[in-house]
């Protein structure tokens, strides 16, 4: 049974090949044991909270570490409508960059105008933050919100949307800041989904006499709804989780006393910034661990559903050209 | 009305038609006005942040930036210990992340592209890598800061090592995929064992590719400010101890950018500049270096 060297070798291969497969499979584990790890840490870190609140933590507006008595409905409220807001603004100007950029632009300036927009969502949150509350606050302030309030000065229900101090800190400036920080998202998607369009489909449409709008509304649009959808919750999924942008901007007030725009509010992502280094152990600790978890939560089924969405058209590429 | 009168009348037919095709037009071109206007909003926006970051954070540029400490209200100083903070935290965690992205790329691409491993893996890191940031520094805080009691270098390492594996994972996997299968059954033709083939035929041909997510991951934790809140914290003095609060770039600009001090806030311009000139050149070497779309 002496061998030729060569048939020697042969098992000591699959040894190496074994230690290979397990470093890989592990790394794999280690991600999914991350989420696990991060939902269970939450958990246990907001129990007091949890405990103590149960679900009417998200309904309370009371915020006050002084007399221990806590409930997340002021910073909920502030994350979802600076989220709002950033929406209204954010799809209508990524559609258009979308289409421009899939259906007017010429070849050679593409990827450079692309790459322009996508350098928007390289530039780090603290940059908008820091430039939002020292250069566009004021202008906003001087050239948007005081105009604004001139016009709608008695004005039912418009007069209480612009009312507050127009210093340019609140929701509608975390809300433009925001739309500026997600546009490059959902512009990136909704360009990418469009190029999926089959050409042929496109073509058809143009040979029967279509005009660009026509075909991107009534052929491109549909085909691509559902990754245009996803796109857009992609975009939400950013708007909510961003922290130092709105901290600079949305003015930290934990009261929800009016229903102004250019109030004053938090989000829960600024309070954590601004709370939680500085939150003794004990209730305080536990509830922004609580609101933590809730914006986890949030962001986790928005985010879940825009793969859904994007993951039903790459499906659905293969079959229906 | 308008249409029975029309079919009455055949001279008015073609002009019918005709407005028709202008509304069409005018439609038409409206629209693609109003895109053309939103590609120059969203170029608008980059090119005043840019403007100003660059006008406002020069001015304030020198050596003493570099070379001192961060300084008390209204005193001299600079950012030197907030730079060789940032600059350490960034390279450990970039060390750190990057083998485990990889390997776990490696696993999605290589390995069971297929199974259901595979596609939950894909899912959840997806989740991980937009979950937002700050969740990931609570999390740090409940299993590091809380164990050892203190805020330390190592649990800010901790939280950006954490941001980094998700992006290497992405786009390790997205680059291997691109590899030919031909090159691989090559390799496998030739006798050579999986690991083999994997190591030195299919990652080396995806090498630009590699590089290119890890030098975005290194742009994404650099201007990270959320999760070393309460990991890292900041320290006002020059640090190798990763045992003790670590200054950043990041933390620092938010503290001296919401004070009411000038000298601060001049600080502050400086240093955003710094990391934006950082991040971005790191962005466009990415770009540089693959030709392909993440």
């Amino acid at each position: 049974m002496t061998q030729v060297p060569s048939i020697k070798q042969a098992p000591s291969r699959p040894w190496a090949d074994r230690i290979f497969a397990w470093l890989a499979k592990s790394a794999a584990f280690l991600t999914l044991g991350l989420l696990i790890a991060i939902l269970a840490s939450l958990t246990m870190g907001a129990w007091p909270a949890i405990e103590k609140y149960g679900l009417s933590f998200l309904t309370t507006a009371t915020w006050d570490p002084v007399k221990e008595e806590f409930g997340g409905l002021v910073m909920i409220y502030g994350t979802l409508m600076t989220s709002f807001i950033a929406l209204l603004i954010a799809v209508p100007v990524s559609f258009g960059i979308a289409i421009f950029l899939t259906e007017l632009s010429p070849a050679w300036l593409k990827r450079p105008l692309g790459t322009a927009i996508e350098l928007l969502a390289a530039i780090p949150s603290i940059v908008y933050g820091m430039w939002g509350l020292l250069v566009f606050g004021p202008i906003l302030a001087t050239y948007v919100q005081q105009p604004l309030q001139a016009i709608f000065k008695g004005v039912p229900y418009m007069e209480a949307l612009f009312s507050g101090p127009p210093v340019g800190i609140g929701l509608l400036s975390a809300g433009i800041i925001l739309a500026i920080m997600i546009i490059p998202f959902i512009a990136a998607v909704m360009r990418d989904v469009f190029e999926v369009t089959p050409t042929l489909l496109k073509e058809s449409a143009y040979g029967l006499g279509a005009t660009t709008w026509e075909v991107v509304s009534t052929v491109v649009l549909p085909y691509t709804k559902a990754g245009v959808i996803g796109g857009i919750m992609l975009g939400l999924g950013r708007a909510i989780g961003e922290t130092m942008a709105v901290t600079f901007v949305i003015g930290n007030f934990n009261q929800l006393d009016s229903l102004s725009l250019f109030q004053a509010a938090n989000s829960i992502t600024s309070a954590l910034a601004n709370e939680f280094a500085e939150a003794g152990e004990g209730l305080h600790q536990a509830s922004l661990m609580y609101l933590g978890l809730v914006l986890f939560f949030i962001t986790f089924v928005v985010l879940t559903l825009s793969k859904l969405l994007l993951s039903q058209l790459k499906k659905g590429e293969g079959t229906k050209t | 009305m308008s249409s029975a009168n029309t079919l009455d009348n055949p001279v008015a037919l073609p002009q019918v038609r005709l407005q028709r095709f202008r509304s069409r037009k005018r439609v038409n071109q409206l629209a693609l006005f109003l895109s053309l206007l939103a590609m120059l909003f969203g170029l608008f926006w980059l090119f005043w942040i840019l403007f100003d970051t660059v006008t406002l954070g020069v001015v304030g540029l020198s050596m003493t930036v570099f070379t001192e400490m961060t300084p008390a209200p209204n005193d001299v100083g600079g950012l030197a210990n907030a730079i060789y903070g940032s600059f350490l935290m960034v390279c450990l965690a970039t060390f750190v992340g990057t083998p485990v992205g990889v390997m776990a790329g490696i696993f999605l691409a290589e390995f069971e592209p297929k199974s259901g491993l595979a596609s939950i893996t894909r899912f959840v890191n997806d989740i991980l890598l937009s979950a937002p940031s700050i969740v990931i520094g609570l999390f740090v805080y409940a299993v590091i800061v809380t164990q050892f009691k203190s805020f330390s270098g190592y649990a800010g390492i901790a939280a950006l090592t954490l941001i980094v594996i998700p992006v290497v994972i992405r786009t390790t996997e997205n680059m291997l995929q691109l590899v030919p299968p031909g090159l691989r059954e090559a390799a496998y033709a030739l006798g050579a064992p999986k690991w083999k083939v994997i190591l030195s035929i299919t990652m080396r041909s995806a090498r630009a590719g590699v590089v290119t997510g890890i030098l975005l991951a290194v742009a994404r934790i650099a201007g990270e400010t959320a999760p070393l809140l309460f990991t890292a914290l900041s320290n006002q003095f020059w640090t190798s101890n990763l045992g003790e609060p670590m200054a950043s770039l990041p933390v620092t600009i938010f503290k001296f950018a919401m004070s009411p001090y000038e000298n601060w806030q001049q600080l502050a311009w400086v240093g955003v500049f710094l990391i934006t000139v950082a991040v971005l050149a790191l962005n466009v070497l990415a770009r540089v270096l693959t030709r392909t779309k993440l």
